[in-house]
């Protein structure tokens, strides 16, 4: 058993929908994908992003793409034109979430 | 097959993005997103201080530079350019068409601003309610700066049947300016929901310009060639609902599975649901393949029946907020920011000063990553050279926040030392324009399509 940061074997992109951030990570190998579901959880999700995410976090699986959707509510402060963050649209979160660390073995 | 490109991922991308799609190779189509959710209370309030304004008057800018180009290479153009006035944005482009000695066939897809229908629609049990939140709209009624629909694709096709050869549309989704133009040219019809499903997901790939063909791409991000030249991007549509993504040859950036993969996960909900007026969407069901250099093809998409409803973008004012920002250097750079983010909260507090919200950002440490990035060690903290102080507030009461704009400068010469101010002077005071997602029946709305010179 290795641990390893995500971004290690995941890339990612995510973005905004009102007051919810969605973060969607890729395996940068598709044979990686099945970890990515073992331990990227929605309880690992929101345990790595309290005190961003006051809401509940939900996961969605597609394994077409080799790649997990999160959707964290109530993470932007308001979200938009309300937020006083710096980064009111969640650009950032993606990289937040391969900060993870995780057990790499298959 | 037919070429269509995107040109504009939002109003404020790249000037020369649409004048380079048009002039680097073959295209059919040109396509350009303008309206974001809060661009159309902004047009809102240009409108009503003139008649003739509340459109992207960048379009118009665009056309009288590419006209000659779009008409020699019968390039056709679709461009949510109209805003809250798309009657004046078409005048606009006639008046330049006419100035250049071109005729033109302009189309206008209209309907879609509800603002003046609101009370009826309240009246009638029409509630509008926050679709995030499930608040009645009654609660901000007196606040509505702006309301419009979103349409979908076949009103943009019913004008293409027509012969327009520029499409100005007010609010309609992102994906319906490249839907639009493969139902017109396919004759797809409105039931053909793996067709529509996968016009769909081409929209969505290329709505934000170059996001999926390498920039802000997090594979290999180094090695993408000629970022300052990059290519925006291009759908490569068959009569079946297959399609490439791609760009003109010789441009900058990179076309791969995996800046394509990025894109389709960008602002994604329930992947299985993408919902448009046009149909439902099911991500999980996208094939790709790369298919060549810069070239990724795309297979086997499958959509469900639209719904029965459009959405409707709300804006409304919500208060007012200010942010200010203070650079501390070394040494003790990160313990000074916190030292006057304290001092600055008792200033505050002394002046009995309420705020909805108040937050401290410490970039440079944790702005934005907040807990997930970890909290400089103390090994590292007395290395940082500069942090900058980043505060903000947020209140329904003007005067406070007002207030407070007047209180971080005086920090330079009474708070810790070796400080630097960003900018010149106080924070601005910004008055809050929210949004509010809503539901209506689409019976309730009906796009109007007219084309000029008028028919006849």
């Amino acid at each position: 058993m290795a641990k390893r940061k995500l971004i290690e074997l995941a890339h990612g992109r995510s973005g905004d929908k009102g007051d919810t951030a969605n973060i969607g990570i890729i395996a940068r190998k598709p044979e990686d994908y099945p970890i990515l579901v073992r331990e990227v959880t929605a309880e690992r999700v929101k345990e790595h992003f309290r005190g961003v995410c006051q809401g509940e976090v939900e996961r969605f699986e597609l394994p077409n793409l080799g790649a997990l959707n999160f959707l964290l509510h109530q993470s932007l402060d308001g979200g938009g034109t309300l937020s006083l963050k710096a980064d009111p649209q969640g650009k950032t979160h993606s990289t937040a979430l391969l900060r993870l660390e995780i057990d790499d073995s298959l | 097959m037919i070429r269509i490109a995107n040109g504009q991922g939002f109003w404020g991308d790249s000037l020369e993005a649409p004048v380079e799609q048009v002039r680097r190779g073959p295209l059919d189509y040109l396509t350009l997103d303008y309206l974001a959710e809060i661009t159309m209370s902004i047009l809102q309030k240009q409108r009503s201080r003139d008649p003739k304004a509340g459109y992207a008057r960048d379009f118009v800018d665009m056309i009288a530079r590419v006209l000659p180009d779009l008409v020699e290479r019968r390039i056709r153009v679709v461009a949510n350019a109209g805003g809250v006035n798309p009657a004046a944005c078409r005048e606009a482009v006639l008046d330049v068409a006419k100035r250049q000695g071109i005729e033109i066939k302009v189309a206008t897809v209209g309907g879609d601003d509800i603002l003046d229908r609101l009370d009826d629609f309240l009246s009638r049990g029409v509630e509008l309610k926050n679709m995030e939140t499930g608040e009645p709209l009654s609660a901000i009624r007196d606040h509505v700066e702006s309301a419009n629909v979103y349409f979908g694709a076949f009103p943009i096709a019913q004008a293409l049947e027509r012969g327009a050869q520029i499409v100005i549309t007010g609010r309609c989704t992102d994906t319906a300016l490249a839907l639009a133009p493969m139902i017109h040219e396919f004759g797809w019809s409105a039931d053909a929901w793996d067709k529509l499903a996968a016009g769909t997901v081409a929209g969505h790939t290329v709505e934000c310009g170059a996001q999926c063909t390498g920039g802000n791409c997090q594979v290999d991000w180094e090695t993408i060639p000629d970022l300052a030249g990059i290519g925006y991007p291009i759908i490569e549509a068959e009569h079946d609902g297959t399609f490439s993504i791609t760009k003109h040859a010789g441009t900058g950036g990179r076309v791969t599975v995996a800046s394509v993969k990025e894109q389709l996960l960008y602002e994604m909900g329930d992947p299985r649901e993408y919902i448009t007026p046009d149909c439902i969407a099911d991500f999980t069901t996208i094939q790709l393949e790369q298919a060549g250099p810069d070239r990724v093809r795309f297979t086997g998409i499958r959509g469900r029946p639209a719904t029965e409803f459009y959405k409707v973008s709300i804006s409304y004012t919500a208060g007012f907020k200010a942010v200010g920002s203070l650079v501390y250097a070394w040494p003790d750079a990160y313990k000074k920011a916190r030292a006057a983010d304290q001092i600055l909260r008792q200033r505050l507090d002394g002046l009995g000063l309420r705020f909805d919200a108040i937050r401290t950002e410490f970039v440079g440490a944790n702005a934005c990553h907040g807990i997930a990035a970890a909290e400089p060690s103390p090994a590292l903290e007395p290395q940082m050279s500069e942090v900058v102080l980043r505060f903000g507030v947020r209140s329904e009461n003007r005067a406070a926040v007002e207030r407070f704009t007047r209180e971080i400068s005086p920090l330079v010469l009474n708070g810790p030392p070796v400080v630097a101010g960003l900018g010149a002077g106080r924070p601005r005071v910004e008055e809050i324009v929210a949004y509010w997602p809503a539901l209506i029946p689409k019976g309730e709305v009906t796009p109007e399509v007219n084309v000029w010179p008028s028919e006849n």
